[in-house]
């Protein structure tokens, strides 16, 4: 792919001190990448690729690349207003629980509650659904989000996968 | 054919658009200009989705198609949907979308309906 290299950087298994990091079974990626919206595809699938190792149901794979999908296009276009500026997604495998961050360093949320409200969109083309959070909290266990207006937002999410 | 664009298909006064593989953000850009376009100039009554090639879909493939069922709606035109996949099938469902547009198993269903 052409994107890869110049817009991308993969980086597995940094030092991070972490309550499971001591277990076997814990894992860890950092993908830094350009808010682009071809690279929105990229993230899900190496995510998806990432958590393969899990043996997820092609369900539990599908919840998580749709969540990811949903934080990655706010970050593109909320966060950044489609300038490009960078992504960060973190995903963690800690025994059968699986933790992605997607954070940016975007515009952040003035009004967390409003922008987290069903079918609430600060877009006025009619084309947006203002579904992202719902999703996010429908496919995944859970959600926390953290913004700071002129800083960033960072969505956490988490899903117990084969549990 | 291209997976990754939008192709279109005109019979009579129904519009059936073909959905690329993955239906996310940044696929979703130029239907919205693409189809106005095509709106403005023929007498559509129906629009069909065609989700048969379609693996991915997130919300914003939601709001593609709310856009269109409103738009529709509006001017006493119908849309209907088929081919959809599991996945997708889970989207719609979540989203509301299967309580609003009808779902057929081939474009001929779609069509005589």
């Amino acid at each position: 792919m052409e994107m890869i290299g110049k817009e991308m950087e993969v980086k597995t298994n940094e030092p991070k001190s972490s309550a499971c990091e001591q277990k076997p079974e814990h894992d860890r990626i950092r993908l830094e990448m350009d808010s682009l919206s071809k690279n929105e595809e990229f993230a899900r699938v190496v995510i998806a690729v990432f958590m393969s190792r899990m043996n997820p149901t092609l369900e539990e794979m599908d919840d998580v690349k749709t969540a990811i999908s949903e934080a990655v296009t706010n970050a593109i276009i909320h966060g950044y207003g489609n300038q490009v500026g960078t992504v960060y997604i973190e995903a963690e495998i800690c025994g059968e629980e699986l933790t992605v961050s997607i954070s940016d360093q975007g515009v952040g949320i003035q009004n967390l509650k409003k922008a987290m409200e069903p079918m609430y969109t600060s877009d006025e083309s009619g084309e947006r659904s203002g579904m992202g959070f719902s999703f996010m909290e429908a496919f995944m266990d859970s959600l926390e989000v953290e913004s700071q207006p002129g800083k960033g937002t960072t969505v956490r999410m988490k899903k117990r996968i084969g549990g | 054919m291209n997976q990754n664009t939008f192709s279109y298909e005109a019979r009579g006064q129904v519009l059936v658009i073909h959905l690329p593989k993955e239906l996310d953000h940044h696929n979703c850009r130029n239907l919205r200009y693409e189809t106005d376009l095509l709106l403005s100039e023929n007498y559509v009554s129906r629009i069909i989705f065609d989700f048969s090639r379609t693996e991915f879909m997130d919300s914003s493939g939601i709001g593609v198609l709310l856009n269109r069922y409103k738009q529709m709606a509006g001017s006493g035109g119908s849309v209907a949907i088929y081919g959809v996949g599991s996945q997708v099938h889970r989207i719609l469902t979540v989203g509301g979308l299967s309580r609003l547009v009808p779902c057929f198993e081939s474009k001929e269903a779609a069509l005589t309906d």
